[in-house]
């Protein structure tokens, strides 16, 4: 790791402030960056750990029945915590990293990497729900950018981000065998509204909505319904874990999985 | 340098350390507490398992100023109070659960770290709970095994000893 | 009732207090008064010519006490290689040079350039970015055939070819085999990729290079198997520092497979340094460094040919292997795909002709050496995936066609060389029928379709050639060392013991199992026994541990010497009684004179042997203390029978396997906890090599799988809880213990039964036209297979 000085504030508004120094970068967990500074792949001047601000941190269940999560609550906290309001979003926090990956990484940290991998991202855009950030609410449909991509600017850091409660929910994921992400996850989530399914894991631009398969689902929710549909390769990941054919399979296999579960 | 304050296996420490200092460099070096170990650099293989204010994390995936006014445990710090194995401990040497010793540190924190959660945990919980801590050595067998019977769960129907 | 105690008791490890309670003592947890670190710099390409080196930028960098280049090392010797093997024209093999640090040229991604050595690990990890490399890029090598093709560039500019070597054996049955293909009545085919593998034992390595300004006296602590092998290659070969003025320490090392046998460039370095700076220095690999330098393992690409007659009987095998010998010579590398593979293509069956050829080829990728099996599960896998395409294409089923072709008289001599002791094959293929619960299979199978599953059984045997040794047969076949054992066993006056064994234990329980062969041989208690090994300033000349020879080997010479501790005990015993030493029986650690009741304890001979009082000295030196050599006269031959059953999801491919079982025979078992445990270990390595791991380079000889991030290692919940059995023991013929070694079993004998298990359960689905998957079976790969 290159020299780096560490701040870790009390305040948000602390924090905001020591961002504002040149090449400053807000560290959430680590449970991503630290490896990544680790093998000198970036260089910070300062790392503003966000983990010792309490107004981050914490579930809630806000007036309006929206699931508040602070953005530095912990993937292990989600899954102990959420699972009363929102089930299928627990499950997919119990099975992100390892025990101690969990009792580390947080959710807010995630969506600010947007790892191509990443399961959070899938859930965040199938349920609709909105980034809150210092500035802003950002729309999920509006926030991913493509692979480590977002809508978030220089210096501002999520606080919280708020899932509205579907009906009916549930997260596949067919874990690459190494690393244990997503080689692809499927988040079906079914509201008065209709069905939004999100990929992660599978495309080269990170994750993704299958239009397709939600029209379907919106329309007939049960596996059988997006039987004849297929999913185009083009935009596949293509490595040593699986061709760009085999993760659009897996995708049509997750969503059907997902939509079984969620009934 | 910056003064980083905690308080490891029931000792309080302090030390100064960089920006960049590792909880696993601070423990190892500073404190001499080797039998935390580093086994990669991507944060998988959990030989670098410790307790954070009874949350089993791994120390070379936390800054050791993020440690700062934490509870840390380490393998150094969990046989009983007259030093003897604690039983967990002592169901690893009991069903063979370690051969070259080097993941066992890890393997024993992120262990007692399940049974504080789950006091009877399933072959199955077992195996997703130490899904962070690879081993080579034992092919998970009888570290599993240990485990269950640490829990106070009848084993003698697993094949072999 | 299984024993309490001594040999085949199953005694708690002894060294599980110290690992359990963080107090083990590993390389890297040694740091030394005055120590500076070492970072290695290095190519990031897999080819290219060196055409410039600066180093000034890094020297002047805070904290740097010196760079470290190639031109430092003109006057070194490269890393030598331990191995020559002769090829089909009796020439010797092509050698090629292997600097310490590159002279000239760069040949894989990781290759060592230059070294930082600096106060702090960050100082030298910065100023290692410092040094400016000006290489131009080559065209690299990577697919072997290739490599062999005209006009091939080469890794090494000063041989003729990438070819190391062309072996034929045994090159004089080439053309009998031959004809007995043109008329047997049924040949069956298989073409198969062995996949690069990384050995990846947990602890990284790391070397601590110390020199004496006093005495000039070097030190090396390093991630050894065998510190006195390290010591006689660096010493006589690389830095030319007589032995006598050098010693490697190999203190707890945290696994090895293979791995940490071989003599690293780092080791060298370290000491070399130590000199240079009149100060320690130490390396400490990153898991990443890890990928890009520990040697490899596997990397066999084989064509194979079953010739059958009418009624399923072996008639003649003929193979063709390319195996990858990396950008250099590593330690042993020849001899793995020739000597510990051509040697057992007979496997566990009595085909009497049997042609292997192995063309070993420089690539621009990592050398590759032993890994767990080394060559021989290289050929089980082979020879067990063709003998189960070969059952289906006759009709037959797997089972009976291996009985029926079984070696069942002993020894026999087989066509590769080899002469098997003895053994039982149907004995522990009925045992595994029994333990994996065969018969029980059908009512699984029906459960796992209710559940949609495909549910596959996989069957296979295997014979491996273990205890590495016999120094004349190793010789013959081109070991540039012997392979003995030694053993010193010091008793002290008050009637303990120090066993002083030249193996090395890393995880394999030596300091339980062989205190446990002493103190039963003498009758007292383990705990009066210390094993002390992994220092060549205290343990006798031996050549460490791997090819699960410890026991076999290390084992025998420690009961040859504690023989002779007993003879002379006993001329003791017979002096304090006045008896005769042929009238003396030692038994639960006392001496009686036989036919009565006078008798002396252990611990009063030993007292006379160092305070001698009433002692024949005039006869009889003071002292107790032994050494022994132990050389064998045969490798051991463990085999025995695997059983797994998986289940496939047929929509994703992903196989889980479900049962595993193993029923071995090793022999003689001192301790069969630790015996399971070494099986559980093997097993899980080989479902890993068949699932799981692989080591992929791009088209660049980039390593794409070089971290945990894409190399899947298994974990807990890749495996089951195994069955294993070793109640079928056909002791070793030929060393004192009856032993045959149990180290690489589990991960010999159980990759063909993971594939055979897949393949079969794609075959109950009707996937007809699948009669081979190569490894790992990925779910993408099983699942494009199940695509047609």
């Amino acid at each position: 790791m290159y020299s780096v000085e560490f701040d870790r504030p009390a305040t948000l508004e602390a924090a905001l402030a020591g961002l504002k120094a040149e090449d400053a970068q807000a560290l959430s967990g680590g449970q991503t960056l630290i490896p990544t500074l680790k093998q000198r792949l970036a260089q910070p001047s300062k790392l503003v750990s966000l983990t010792a601000i309490p107004s981050l941190q914490g579930i809630c269940v806000a007036d309006d029945g929206m699931l508040c999560i602070g953005a530095t609550t912990t993937h292990a906290t989600v899954a102990a915590e959420a699972g009363a309001h929102y089930p299928a979003l627990a499950r997919l926090a119990a099975q992100i990293g390892d025990p101690a990956v969990r009792n580390r990484g947080t959710i807010g940290g995630s969506l600010a990497n947007n790892d191509p991998s990443a399961c959070y991202p899938a859930a965040v855009l199938a349920s609709g729900a909105l980034i809150r950030t210092n500035a802003r609410d950002i729309a999920a449909d509006d926030y991913f950018e493509g692979m480590f991509a977002t809508a978030l600017q220089e210096g501002e850091i999520i606080t919280e981000i708020r899932f509205p409660i579907p009906e009916a929910a549930a997260y596949m994921k067919f874990a690459q065998p190494a690393s244990r992400f997503a080689l692809v996850g499927v988040f079906v989530a079914k509201t008065a509204g209709g069905v939004r399914v999100a990929v992660t894991g599978a495309s080269e631009e990170g994750v993704f909505r299958w239009g397709a398969a939600e029209e379907a689902l919106s329309a007939d929710f049960s596996a059988g319904a997006i039987a004849g549909l297929s999913l185009p390769a083009d935009d596949m990941i293509d490595d040593l874990h699986g061709t760009p054919d085999y993760r659009a399979h897996l995708v049509k296999v997750m969503t059907g999985r997902a939509v079984s579960a969620a009934q | 340098m910056t003064k980083v304050t905690m308080t490891v296996n029931g000792k309080a420490v302090c030390g100064e350390v960089e920006g960049r200092t590792l909880l696993v460099q601070f423990l190892r070096e500073r404190l001499g507490l080797t039998g935390t170990h580093v086994g990669c650099d991507t944060s998988q293989c959990g030989a670098c398992v410790v307790h954070v204010d009874g949350r089993a994390v791994k120390s070379c995936t936390m800054l050791a100023l993020e440690a700062e006014g934490a509870e840390v445990t380490t393998i150094e710090g969990m046989a009983d109070a007259d030093g003897g194995l604690s039983s967990l401990q002592q169901a690893f040497q009991d069903h063979h659960g370690l051969q070259c010793g080097f993941c066992t540190p890890g393997m024993v924190m992120s262990a007692a770290a399940l049974l504080a959660e789950n006091p009877r945990p399933s072959e199955a919980e077992i195996r997703g709970y130490l899904s962070g801590n690879i081993c080579r050595c034992t092919g998970y067998h009888n570290i599993v095994k240990a485990i269950m019977a640490a829990s106070g769960q009848d084993v003698s129907a697993i094949a072999a000893e | 009732m299984p024993k309490d105690h001594g040999i085949g008791a199953p005694s708690k490890r002894r060294e599980d207090v110290r690992f359990l309670t963080g107090q083990g003592r590993y390389t890297d947890d040694i740091n030394l008064h005055g120590q500076a670190h070492a970072v290695f710099v290095r190519s990031q390409v897999a080819h290219g010519r060196l055409n410039g080196l600066d180093t000034t930028a890094a020297a002047a960098m805070p904290g740097v006490i010196r760079v470290f280049t190639g031109a430092d090392f003109a006057g070194v010797g490269g890393l030598p290689c331990g191995w020559q093997v002769t090829d089909r024209h009796g020439q010797p093999m092509q050698e090629p040079a292997h600097p310490v640090l590159a002279q000239g040229k760069v040949r894989h991604v990781g290759d060592p350039i230059a070294v930082v050595v600096a106060e702090t690990l960050e100082q030298a990890r910065d100023a290692a970015e410092a040094v400016e490399v000006d290489v131009e890029e080559l065209e690299p090598v990577l697919d072997m055939k290739a490599a062999l093709s005209d006009g091939a560039p080469l890794v090494h500019d000063d041989l003729t070819s990438n070819l190391c070597y062309d072996w034929g054996f045994v090159e004089e049955n080439r053309e009998a085999v031959n004809a007995a293909f043109e008329k047997a009545h049924h040949v069956t085919k298989l073409e198969l990729v062995n996949q690069r593998l990384v050995p990846n034992a947990m602890e990284p390595r790391v070397a601590v290079g110390d020199y004496n300004t006093g005495t000039g006296d070097s030190t090396l602590y390093t991630t050894s198997q065998n510190p006195h092998v390290i010591r006689l290659l660096m010493g006589a070969f690389v830095l030319g520092i007589p032995e006598h003025k050098l010693r490697v320490v190999a203190p707890d090392v945290g696994g090895g497979f293979g791995s940490k046998i071989f003599h690293y460039a780092e080791e060298a370095f370290c000491t070399f340094a130590a000199k240079a700076l009149r100060r320690p220095v130490k390396w400490t690999c990153t898991r990443s460094e890890s990928f890009i330098t520990d040697a490899h393992g596997r990397d066999h690409v084989t064509r194979i040919e079953l010739a059958l007659d009418a009624e399923g009987n072996f008639q003649a095998i003929r193979t063709e292997t390319h195996a990858n010998m990396g950008a250099y010579l590593s330690t042993f590398a020849p001899s793995v795909p020739t000597w510990l593979h051509g040697t057992l293509m007979a496997g566990n069956y009595k085909t009497p002709l049997i042609y292997v050829n192995v063309k070993a080829v420089f690539t621009n990728t990592v050398p590759v050496d032993a890994y767990r099996g080394a060559g021989r599960p290289e050929a089980t896998y082979q020879l067990e995936r063709l003998i189960d395409k070969a059952a289906r294409e006759l009709g037959m089923d797997p089972i009976e066609i291996r009985r029926r072709n079984f070696i069942t008289e002993f020894p026999y001599a087989t066509p590769v060389a080899v002469e098997y002791d003895t053994g039982d094959y149907n004995a522990t293929l009925d045992k595994l029928i029994e333990i994996a619960d065969l018969a029980g299979f059908d009512a699984r199978l029906a459960e796992s379709k209710a559940r949609g599953r495909l549910r596959g059984l996989g069957i296979n045997c295997y014979i491996e050639a273990c205890g590495i040794a016999p120094s004349h047969l190793v010789g013959q076949l081109g070991a540039r060392a012997g392979l003995y054992e030694s053993a010193t066993v010091r008793v002290n006056a008050t009637g303990g013991l120090v066993v002083m064994t030249g193996s090395h234990s890393h995880g394999q329980g030596h300091e339980t199992s062989f205190a446990q062969v002493v103190a039963d041989m003498i009758g007292i208690d383990e705990n009066m026994v210390e094993i002390v090994h992994g220092d060549t300033a205290n343990t006798p000349m031996g050549m460490g541990t791997y090819g699960s020879r410890s026991l076999a080997v290390g084992g025998s010479a420690m009961v040859r010497a504690t023989e002779k501790i007993i003879a002379k005990a006993k001329k003791i015993a017979a002096h304090l009684m006045e008896a005769s030493p042929e009238d003396i029986e030692l038994k639960d650690g006392a001496f009686t004179v036989a036919g009565t009741d006078r008798s002396v304890a252990w611990g009063d001979v030993t007292l006379a042997a160092y305070v001698p009082h009433n002692y024949p000295l005039e006869e009889l030196e003071p002292g107790l203390e032994e050494t022994a050599f132990y050389d064998p006269n045969n490798f051991t031959y463990p085999a025995g029978a695997y059983a797994c059953e998986v289940e496939v999801d047929p929509e994703t491919g992903k196989v889980t396997v479900e049962r595993f079982a193993a029923a071995d025979d090793f022999g003689n078992i001192v301790n069969p906890m630790i015996v399971d445990g070494q099986v559980h270990g093997g097993i899980a390595q080989g479902i890993g090599q068949a699932l799981l791991e692989r080591a992929v380079y791009d088209e660049y000889g980039q390593l794409l799988s070089g971290s945990y991030m894409d190399y899947a290692m298994p974990r807990a919940d890749d495996m089951p809880f195994f069955t294993v059995d070793h109640s079928c023991q056909t002791p070793c013929t030929h060393n004192p213990l009856g032993v045959k070694g149990c180290g690489e079993a589990g991960a010999i004998g159980s990759p063909p039964a993971v594939a055979n298990a897949v393949v079969d359960a794609l075959q109950r689905a009707g996937h007809a036209s699948v009669t081979h998957i190569d490894m790992p079976l990925t779910p993408a790969r099983v699942w494009a297979a199940m695509q047609g």
